[in-house]
């Protein structure tokens, strides 16, 4: 049986005044899954983030955290989101433990549960020992990690994360995609909004692209990757100069690039194709030293998903 | 108004929560413990020094009195000092917690509005408050061991209600006004809109006590505790997430400005018939909520007026008058009456109550806009009732005299009044998801289209009746024996 809906939105849509920030978003995050949605600045992540943790009402639209409307329960709905905010905003007259203590009371923690929860998860993002440490002392990336600590205080069932590793060096953003593994593993749905494309293919069990305000694509980056980067793309390197290969190849596929000692083409049905297309160049006597498929990165995939349709001659199609 | 419908739930723990981190906060910076500290216990001494240096000098010249004055003014100052500092607070608490981003993260706990809103305001005005009452004690302390003066209950009870209702005046102001922008030096700005009115308030509760009017200063007491709570009311109506995290930009817009004017001012129609259609007929419907506010206003005129007549009353030589006389048709073709440029004299005049009206009650939630509109109906009564007083009859006056153009004049400045009212209380309003700027927008663009399009022509026609209708009326009616 599949693990339920915790976040699930339909057409959800944000106005300020007459400028429409978030247009008719659907989405949904399994119990246990990792959704994470890119987009460029100002696509509307940060608002669709604060509609679906119950701090902005949505002007049209729905959604459900934990199976609460974000409309009608905003509160209950807040009680059930973990949100990682864009800007930390940490309070600098302030110790961390006396921090993360004032924000677990908030979360109606018992004292003794938030001093236990509090320096377990310090200890988990190697922040024990800065505990007694005035916020205004600890350095960028600290900050980032006990902003996290504070998202997770109350053990919620879901999370929302805004960069979450984008000020931290990368022993500590390992420590931190680490932990969401462990989360993802006991449960917690996850939507994270991140720009590192690298961080998003290693986590994501789900990507969803969001651009001026709406979902362009969602799906498995694999799907993606064939939806947006259309049909596979299959190199051959050969032993010899690679231009009689270009017609012989032509015959059997529609798009060939010829190099020097290399062709690429797009099959639809490689199974069929590729031994034929092997068995023709060999009868050629061209020697071929490898045939590979070329996978195309994330970074076109997205590229070509928020791209206007006057720039996407500007995207290439796959990284050479 | 059902308070229990307009206060939201309030989980008080989490309040506290909130208040003790504040406080901790508070306490950890030194640009508030340093002045709460001087107000508290250097500024209490410095005012027990001018005291009885004041006391010493006025005894040589053998008058006592004033120095007995100068005490509770003192006093009074002693706790209204430290109460300026909760607008520094608020406005660093409010403002401050958004410039620095950590409003966010607070935003997204369980807090409601309502307890983020209470939270802060306690917090804001527990220090000042607690400043100001350890100053009174020291200050109070100081004088009767030096010259053994204690101020009455009914004074001590005076003070501490004023420094209260000063200190959450100035807490819920300082909400108002955060919730509009998004950086500390905005809201100091802002704020001389809170220092200066308060200022001349203090000056006003000066020369109270100066003159010793203590029952008037509970009418002051009771202005400011009003004031007070409608801008509590207007900060938990706009201390609302959706306008803290909306309004990110401070840019002025002309355009958009200008867009937003004209729409709110046409409606977008595009000929007259439509406009009246879209725009003003609408607008007097939105107005019509006012309507009761209105009628109770102009009523309690009345009734004002018949009181000031039997309070002070003068004897009217009415024996003077020829009542059907040509010499009375000729003063009031003197007067200007009986022409166009008469008629078009009370219109101009209307026109200037209903703009000045309007005005005052946009600085004052609406509440001065029905003082204005309630004078002329208290003068009308007042009349009435010294012609009642000297055995005229006052009907018949009302009749002649007032009836005819009133006819069209009180529906008009009653319509008037409702938009006007409207308009002035429009922050006291649920935003319903618009903003503040939107809202005020919209109530005036009603207002201008009400006053333009319904109000001004039934002024035209009232001073057309009262120039060339109403002197016949009241000449019937002075035949008629109206004295």
């Amino acid at each position: 049986m599949n693990p339920p809906f915790m976040i699930e939105a339909r057409d959800l849509t944000k106005d300020f005044g007459e400028r429409r920030v978030v247009d008719r978003v659907t989405l949904e995050v399994r119990a246990g899954e990792i959704l994470v949605v890119l987009g460029p600045n100002g696509a509307g992540k940060t608002t669709t983030v604060r509609m679906l943790a119950g701090i902005l009402r949505p002007s049209a639209g729905s959604a459900r955290i934990a199976g609460l409307d974000v409309s009608l329960y905003p509160e209950r709905v807040r009680e059930k989101v973990g949100v990682l905010t864009e800007h930390h905003g940490l309070y600098s007259r302030m110790r961390a433990g006396e921090y993360l203590d004032f924000f677990a009371a908030l979360y109606g923690l018992r004292p003794a549960e938030r001093r236990q929860r509090a320096h377990e998860l310090m200890r988990v993002l190697a922040l024990e020992v800065d505990g007694d440490r005035w916020l205004a002392e600890y350095s960028k990336g600290m900050r980032q990690r006990i902003s996290l600590v504070r998202a997770l205080l109350h053990r919620p069932p879901v999370l929302m994360l805004d960069e979450p590793t984008s000020a931290l060096d990368p022993e500590s953003a390992h420590l931190v995609r680490g932990l969401l593994r462990e989360l993802r593993a006991q449960g917690c749905a996850i939507l994270a909004c991140t720009h590192n494309l690298g961080e998003a293919e290693e986590l994501a069990d789900r990507i969803a692209i969001l651009r001026r305000g709406q979902i362009v694509t969602q799906g498995k980056a694999q799907d993606l990757r064939a939806e947006l980067a259309g049909l596979p793309l299959f190199e051959v390197r050969l032993g010899k100069s690679a231009r009689r290969a270009g017609p012989l190849l032509r015959s059997e596929v529609d798009w060939v690039e010829v190099g020097e000692r290399s062709i690429r083409y797009r099959s639809a049905s490689p199974q069929v194709q590729n031994p034929r297309i092997l068995q023709r160049l060999m009868d050629a006597g061209l020697p071929v030293v490898e045939l590979r498929e070329i996978t195309p990165s994330l970074e076109s995939v997205y590229l070509r998903a928020v791209a206007d349709n006057a720039s996407l001659a500007d995207v290439p199609e796959v990284d050479s | 108004m059902n308070l229990a419908a307009a206060m939201p739930r309030v989980q008080w723990s989490r309040v506290f929560t909130l208040v003790g981190r504040e406080l901790r906060d508070q306490f950890r910076d030194w640009r508030v413990v340093i002045p709460v500290v001087i107000l508290t216990g250097i500024f209490p001494l410095l005012m027990n020094f001018a005291a009885q240096t004041a006391m010493d000098f006025v005894s040589r010249y053998g008058a006592p009195i004033i120095a007995e004055q100068l005490f509770p003014f003192l006093l009074m100052i002693v706790g209204f000092f430290p109460t300026t500092v909760s607008l520094v607070i608020a406005l660093e608490s409010f403002v401050g917690e958004k410039e620095r981003f950590s409003l966010e993260p607070l935003l997204s706990t369980p807090l409601s509005d309502a307890e983020l809103f209470l939270g802060k305001a306690l917090a804001s005005t527990a220090t000042p408050l607690a400043s100001a009452a350890l100053g009174i004690l020291v200050y109070l302390t100081g004088l009767y061991l030096a010259v053994g003066w204690l101020p009455s209950a009914g004074l001590m009870l005076q003070i501490v209600v004023l420094t209260l209702a000063h200190a959450v005046g100035m807490v819920s102001a300082a909400v108002v006004i955060s919730a509009q922008t998004n950086s500390v030096r905005a809201a100091n700005l802002l704020a001389s809109f809170i220092i200066i009115p308060a200022a001349l308030l203090v000056q006003a509760e000066s020369l109270l006590m100066f003159w010793r009017r203590y029952d008037a200063l509970w009418w002051v007491i009771l202005g400011i505790a009003l004031l007070a709570f409608l801008f509590v009311r207007i900060g938990l109506r706009q201390f609302q997430r959706e306008e803290l995290l909306e309004r990110e930009v401070e840019e002025l817009r002309l355009d958009r400005l200008r867009r937003n004017v004209w729409h709110a001012l046409t409606a977008g129609a595009r000929n007259p018939i439509e406009w009246y259609r879209q725009g003003v007929f609408p607008a007097a419907r939105r107005s019509l909520s006012a309507g009761p506010w209105v009628a109770a206003a102009l009523i309690m005129g009345v009734v004002v007026g018949l009181v000031m007549a039997a309070r002070l009353p003068f004897h009217l030589n009415l024996g003077a008058i020829d009542p059907g006389g040509e010499a009375l048709m000729a003063g009031l073709r003197d007067q200007g009456l009986l022409s166009a440029s008469g008629a078009m004299y009370i219109f101009l005049h209307n026109l200037r109550t209903v703009v000045l009206a309007s005005l005052l009650g946009v600085f004052s939630l609406g509440v001065l806009s029905l003082i204005v509109l309630m004078a002329p109906l208290g003068i009308i009564s007042y009349a009435a009732a010294l012609v009642g007083l000297v055995g005229g009859n006052p009907w018949l006056f009302v009749g002649g005299f007032v009836v005819p153009h009133a006819l069209i004049e009180i529906p008009a400045l009653w319509l008037a009044g409702c938009s006007m009212l409207r308009w002035g209380s429009c922050l006291l309003a649920r935003p319903d998801g618009r903003t503040i700027g939107g809202l005020w927008l919209e109530s005036m663009g009603d207002w201008v289209r009400v006053t333009v399009g319904l109000v001004l022509p039934l002024l035209l026609a009232a001073a057309w009746v009262e120039s060339y209708l109403t002197p016949y009326a009241a000449m019937w009616a002075l035949a008629a024996g109206a004295w």
